[in-house]
């Protein structure tokens, strides 16, 4: 298809067709030219399972494939996150909903426990030191907060600038926190929910193959109110979602009793 | 799971030479490093010059600090692309484009070559010194969430339809910038007039290859969305994707008094001396 267009200015001239792909919207079919990133194949088992905590649930939200998803946990209230395809990544940020100053932290969060990897019982703190969120169930082996985000910018350097246009989740972290006043300065090493980056025997370090599957899940419980923003990881160029985004599913549960780790 | 089985990423070692094999690749959107390598150089310009080059995806977006007196050359290679820009003074950004100045100070409210962007300040921030597109716009700014819902059915940063706005705001993260540091911009390629009544006539494109070219007055911080403009009559989400170079080079300076256009209007004059001033205080 081709158009000629009368111009008033210049001679008239003839436009080059640009490639269109026909999306599903919620009001119907939308034609597009946006290289619009991966969403899972047909047929991927998807298991969109129960919250591990029981009790009231206050929210109850599907986070799809590269999209992002904030909300705020009062303190008490158990979040559990849904793998509902099975190795997706939730790249994971943590805030004090009232005073985002202070704000996740890896090094405290492993320094205070003594160990690189996230499990039951793990303390989710802050910047201050504080306690945040407590891991009080999880049902895959570890849990990562080594292995950061990804962002258009670090995607050049890991695999070249002929990715730099795909989203990543430094753009949803971005996106979505703008929503709450955050920007850049408040964006740092994040948490993976259900994604495997094993440090080895040498120092070798990297995202390899995950350990989850379709509905494994995490709960976390808010110690205080807590913003916790997600990026469902759009990566096509690594493991941390099998190469195949995959859905989230985020439930808060007010719990029937005040529930302890691992009960 | 079809891909999953393309790639070996079982231990960190095999995980490593599956992302390195990656590597080498090319894509119809993407920065050309380093930017003498670009293979879209313009004729007129030496490729040693230049410092940008990128091919900015359909719904992508794109941004730089430009040195003082860097040209800038956007070009939309299918008649599809709608530049939205934003300029700021990468000094002190809350010194940025004023579309309303832009129009009102020159007595003019079509941007054409020869036309200076303004800031709040009584300063140029860039010019534009070449323009073979004439289609443009500077009443309509670009594209909201809120305006893309209604207009597409979604307006998802990740989806098929992402807002201009919300592409500036991502932008302008990325040099510290807030929301707030994100006021109405301008957009190239795309045409609007207004008619006797106060309407928008929509122009729409002058066609594939045309281009339009700037001077940085100052340093500058230039961001780039390319989305579709916010009254593209056509009910499908299009547009093309944008190119964009910049260079430097001994004779490419910013305007001087030498240069016809200083003295175009005496607006425009005490315009560019106010910038002159400015940047001379500052020592660039």
């Amino acid at each position: 298809m081709t158009t000629t267009i009368d111009n008033p200015v210049m001679r008239p001239v003839t436009t080059i067709p640009v490639p269109v792909t026909t999306y599903l919207t919620p009001d119907g079919q939308l034609v597009s030219s946006v290289p619009v990133g991966a969403s899972y194949a047909d047929g991927t088992h998807l298991e969109w399972g129960d919250p591990l905590v029981p009790g009231a649930v206050v929210l109850d939200e599907q986070v799809a494939p590269r999209a992002s998803w904030s909300g705020v946990v009062r303190a008490g209230q158990v979040l559990t996150i849904v793998d509902v395809g099975g190795n997706q990544s939730g790249d994971c940020l943590l805030y004090n909903a009232h005073h985002t100053d202070e704000r996740y932290s890896a090094p405290d969060t492993l320094a205070w426990q003594d160990n690189a990897y996230i499990r039951t019982g793990t303390v989710l703190r802050s910047n201050l030191g504080r306690a945040l969120m407590t891991v009080v169930d999880n049902e895959i082996d570890r849990q990562d907060t080594i292995g950061g985000a990804c962002s258009r910018e670090s995607n050049t350097l890991r695999y070249g600038h002929h990715v730099m246009y795909h989203h990543g989740c430094r753009e949803n972290f971005l996106t979505e926190g703008a929503k709450h006043g955050l920007g850049m300065r408040d964006i740092v090493s994040n948490i993976n929910w259900f994604m495997n980056v094993p440090v080895e025997e040498d120092g070798s370090l990297g995202i390899v193959d995950g350990m989850s599957a379709p509905g494994k899940r995490v709960a976390l419980r808010a110690e205080i109110d807590t913003l916790v923003l997600i990026s469902n990881c759009p990566q096509m160029n690594n493991p941390c979602n099998d190469f195949n985004p995959t859905p989230l599913r985020m439930i808060v549960t007010e719990p029937d009793v005040d529930y302890e780790v691992g009960q | 799971m079809a891909l999953a089985a393309d790639h070996s990423t079982d231990t960190v070692l095999n995980a490593r030479a599956d992302a390195r094999a990656q590597g080498g690749q090319v894509s119809d959107w993407m920065p050309y490093l380093p930017a003498s390598a670009s293979p879209f150089c313009p004729e007129d310009v030496d490729p040693d010059a230049l410092t940008w080059a990128e091919t900015v995806a359909p719904g992508g977006y794109t941004h730089k600090v430009l040195a003082r007196g860097t040209r800038f050359r956007l070009e939309d290679p299918t008649g599809e692309a709608c530049a939205h820009t934003l300029v700021y003074n990468a000094l002190e950004p809350t010194e940025r484009l004023n579309v309303a100045d832009t129009q009102k100070i020159p007595w003019q409210a079509y941007l054409g070559a020869g036309h200076p962007l303004l800031s709040g300040d009584g300063r140029v921030l860039a010019t534009i010194v070449a323009d073979t597109s004439g289609r443009h716009d500077a009443f309509c700014g670009t594209s909201t969430a809120a305006w893309n819902v209604l207009r597409y059915g979604t307006a998802l940063p990740e989806g098929p339809a992402p807002a201009g706005r919300d592409l500036f705001v991502k932008a302008a993260a990325k040099h510290g910038l807030g929301p707030a540091d994100v006021p109405p911009s301008v957009s190239f390629f795309q045409g609007v007039r207004v008619a006797s009544d106060g309407s928008f006539e929509w122009f729409g494109s002058s066609g594939a290859g045309t281009s339009v070219e700037l001077v940085a007055e100052l340093p500058l911080i230039v961001l780039i969305a390319n989305v579709p403009h916010p009254r593209d009559p056509r009910p499908g989400y299009v547009v093309g994707p944008l190119r964009v170079h910049a260079w430097r080079t001994p004779e490419s300076t910013p305007t001087t008094p030498a240069d016809e256009r200083f003295d175009a209007s005496p607006e425009v004059r005490r315009a560019y001396l106010n910038t002159i001033d400015y940047a001379e205080a500052r020592g660039l």
